[in-house]
């Protein structure tokens, strides 16, 4: 009750002087606000930052096959064929901390369009997920592929922008033709542009289609891997190379046409693809996302505790450091102008209820001419800097909230609102009252009445 | 029983080496119900024994009892508590709160009571004074609009807000024409017979120490005469206009 009283005469004292109040108070408020403002805008271009940076894989998880190794000879890492298609789905199935899983097969291959002929650095043959994977759904024209196209193993392809550039020659290649290893693909879509990966690679110079496709169609069999592409027998009487370097090989049966070689595709028993890519819910699940993974295609693969796995996994620690350091300098970064702000507010805070204190000699003369007693002249100069700030403190939120909305609706700046920045705006602007407010209202308390009471 | 006994007050400022002695000495004792004046000439050290009266300070050396108790020890904070509930003080500027209505300046130190009031209790506290002091329709009016007469009006009110058993006025008409002045006096006089109020003005005007039963004159830090209270001189007043 007494705290109530207080307040009420401070109020009272404030609504004195209303101008001057909404003038110092004005400090707290644009302080608060453009913490506020900061806290919405800066939290939204961290995660915008952290969605780009999250596109540039810091959620991505590639499961690669082991090595294989004869005669103590090693092959290198990803040559075992131990990974099947039949692996991606169990892990999407299986393992709660993962996103979306894509698998997927390599080929390296020339691509030919009218008189033009491109090898892009990849094609990837692989599933829809693999656009959710790499957060590549947007396409600059056209569609995806459909999962019925993977299973169908139609001959539809999505191209990179490179691929674009260098064979259609920027004209839309939507419903064109174009030919891998004589297969005959449609395009169907446009990947966005990605640019550079951090290995300066080009990740436009790419072509997808569905894993079933290149897997039997293009890089030829069911059970050679892509690893050795280009060394396709099925395709020799159109491959000009193979006549030129004929394989040692023996054909013990009528070499089939290209035609009828690509559209019947042999049975699959068992099919491997070359990688899998995963990506985690986010990437701080990512060590949960490793240890899910393992343990399913331990026992998947039916490898005994105590022998080594078959498969490697790896994430990218590079790219997630980037972002953990960049978030974090953000948010410091915005601590600091949100402490600066609220000093400069404070110590205008500080400098009016001096002159204050100094104006109101007087006043405070006579209330402890009747009876106040320094504690209460101390409480009321605190209590009316906490409610100048609190004012300003809630005026400023509103008008942070309001000004981070306008710079969405007009600027289309990413904004994310904070809670934590609204109650630290009001616990700040409150301690700054407090901090602030105390000298002068010590300073008030510690008056001599008789002084006071005399002073002009 | 006094109200109040000053029994060899001294009070000495230090100025840097020096000691700069106001009060020599003084004893004087005021009784319940009395109205005196406290004259002398500026630097006489009036205003500080007024100050004292007031427990506004504390005196160098010797004893101050009032209604029965020896407060010249008292704390800050006791003799904060003593001013707000037997003390009411008038000053000759007013020292009305600017920018806040009169009713509202009354209440001001029902606030420092160390019980809480409701409001609705203060502000019927506060109109009632106002009506007494005759500004009922003035409640509303701040500082700024009222006239210097009523101004003192308001800060009569407000020094009796909390029923005081002494009312402390320093130099009250110090500000106002001889016409308002005389109004002034009495309403101070009428609150004393009626209301049985205890008043010491203070002044070095003798047309204001005439309202009093008693004059009490200083000079130099000592009490000249006037000191033995003079009973009940009701009938022997040489003014008995005003009151009926």
């Amino acid at each position: 009750m007494k705290s109530y009283r207080t307040f009420k005469t401070a109020l009272r004292a404030l609504r004195r002087n209303v101008m001057r109040a909404g003038l110092t108070t004005l400090g707290i408020v644009i302080g608060i606000a453009a913490v506020i403002a900061m806290m919405e805008i800066g939290n939204g271009s961290s995660i915008a930052i952290q969605r780009t940076i999250a596109s540039m894989g810091a959620n991505i998880l590639l499961v690669m096959p082991g090595t294989a190794a004869s005669s103590g000879i090693s092959f290198g890492a990803g040559s075992a064929m131990t990974l099947t298609p039949q692996d991606a789905t169990a892990i999407l199935k299986e393992c709660p901390a993962v996103a979306a899983v894509a698998p997927v097969v390599r080929a390296r291959a020339q691509v030919v369009y009218g008189n033009k002929n491109w090898v892009p650095m990849s094609i990837y043959g692989t599933t829809p997920a693999f656009l959710v994977v790499r957060d590549w759904t947007d396409m600059a024209e056209g569609d995806p592929f459909t999962d019925r196209d993977v299973r169908n193993a139609s001959k539809v392809c999505l191209i990179g922008q490179t691929l674009v550039r260098e064979l259609f020659g920027g004209q839309s290649p939507i419903g064109k033709e174009i030919r891998v290893h004589n297969v005959a693909f449609k395009v169907i879509g446009v990947l966005q542009t990605k640019g550079a990966n951090m290995m300066g690679m080009d990740q436009d110079d790419i072509l997808l289609a569905p894993w079933t496709t290149i897997k039997y169609r293009v890089t030829g069999t069911s059970v050679v891997t892509n690893q050795s592409v280009g060394s396709a027998e099925t395709n020799s009487t159109v491959n000009t190379l193979s006549q030129i370097y004929p394989n040692s090989q023996q054909n013990l049966y009528p070499v089939p046409s290209a035609a009828q070689q690509a559209d019947t595709p042999l049975p699959i028993r068992f099919a491997n693809v070359d990688q899998i890519l995963v990506s985690a819910q986010a990437s701080e699940q990512i060590p949960e996302a490793i240890h899910q993974i393992s343990v399913l295609l331990r026992e998947r693969h039916r490898i005994h505790a105590g022998e080594s796995d078959d498969f490697t996994l790896r994430d990218m620690t590079e790219i997630t450091k980037a972002m953990t350091s960049t978030t974090s300098m953000m948010t410091k970064l915005l601590l600091c102008v949100a402490l600066i702000s609220l000093v400069v507010g404070g110590v205008g805070i500080m400098n009016i209820m001096l002159v204050s204190v100094t104006e109101r000699t007087r006043e405070i003369g006579l209330r402890m001419a009747v009876g106040a007693r320094p504690g209460d002249i101390l409480r009321q100069f605190l209590a009316e800097a906490v409610v100048l700030c609190l004012i300003g403190g809630v005026v400023g939120i509103l008008l942070g909230r309001g000004s981070s909305i306008l710079v969405t609706a007009i600027l289309h700046w990413p904004t994310a609102i904070s809670l934590t920045a609204i109650v630290m705006a009001v616990v700040v602007s409150a301690s700054v009252g407090i901090v602030f407010g105390f000298y002068p209202a010590r300073k008030a308390s510690r008056l001599d009445p008789i002084e006071a009471l005399r002073y002009e | 029983m006094e109200l109040i006994e000053l029994r060899n007050i001294f009070k000495i400022y230090h100025l840097g080496e020096m000691d700069l002695p106001v009060l020599k000495g003084v004893s004087l004792a005021v009784a319940k119900g009395e109205m005196v004046a406290l004259m002398g000439a500026s630097g006489s050290g009036k205003s500080t024994l007024m100050n004292i009266l007031g427990c506004l300070d504390r005196p160098t050396s010797g004893e101050y009892w009032l209604d029965g108790r020896e407060i010249s020890g008292f704390s800050l904070n006791q003799r904060a508590w003593l001013r707000n509930r037997m003390i009411g003080f008038v000053f000759q500027n007013f020292n009305l709160l600017p920018r806040t209505s009169a009713l509202e300046n009354v209440m001001v130190p029902l606030s420092y009571a160390p019980k809480e009031v409701p409001e609705r209790h203060m502000r019927q506290r506060a109109s009632e004074l106002l009506k007494l002091v005759g500004l009922a329709d003035r409640m509303d009016h701040q500082p700024s609009q009222l006239s210097g007469g009523q101004q003192q009006r308001v800060a009569i009110a407000r020094s009796l807000v909390n029923s005081p058993t002494i009312l402390l006025a320093d130099e009250p008409t110090g500000n106002l024409d001889s016409h308002t002045s005389e109004e002034i006096l009495q309403l101070f006089q009428h609150l004393n017979r009626e209301e049985g109020l205890t008043i010491i003005l203070v002044t070095h005007n003798p047309g204001v120490s005439d309202y009093a039963q008693r004059t009490i004159h200083i000079r130099d830090g000592l009490i000249e005469n006037g000191l033995q209270p003079q009973g009940r001189p009701e009938a022997a007043l040489p003014f008995s206009g005003g009151a009926p």
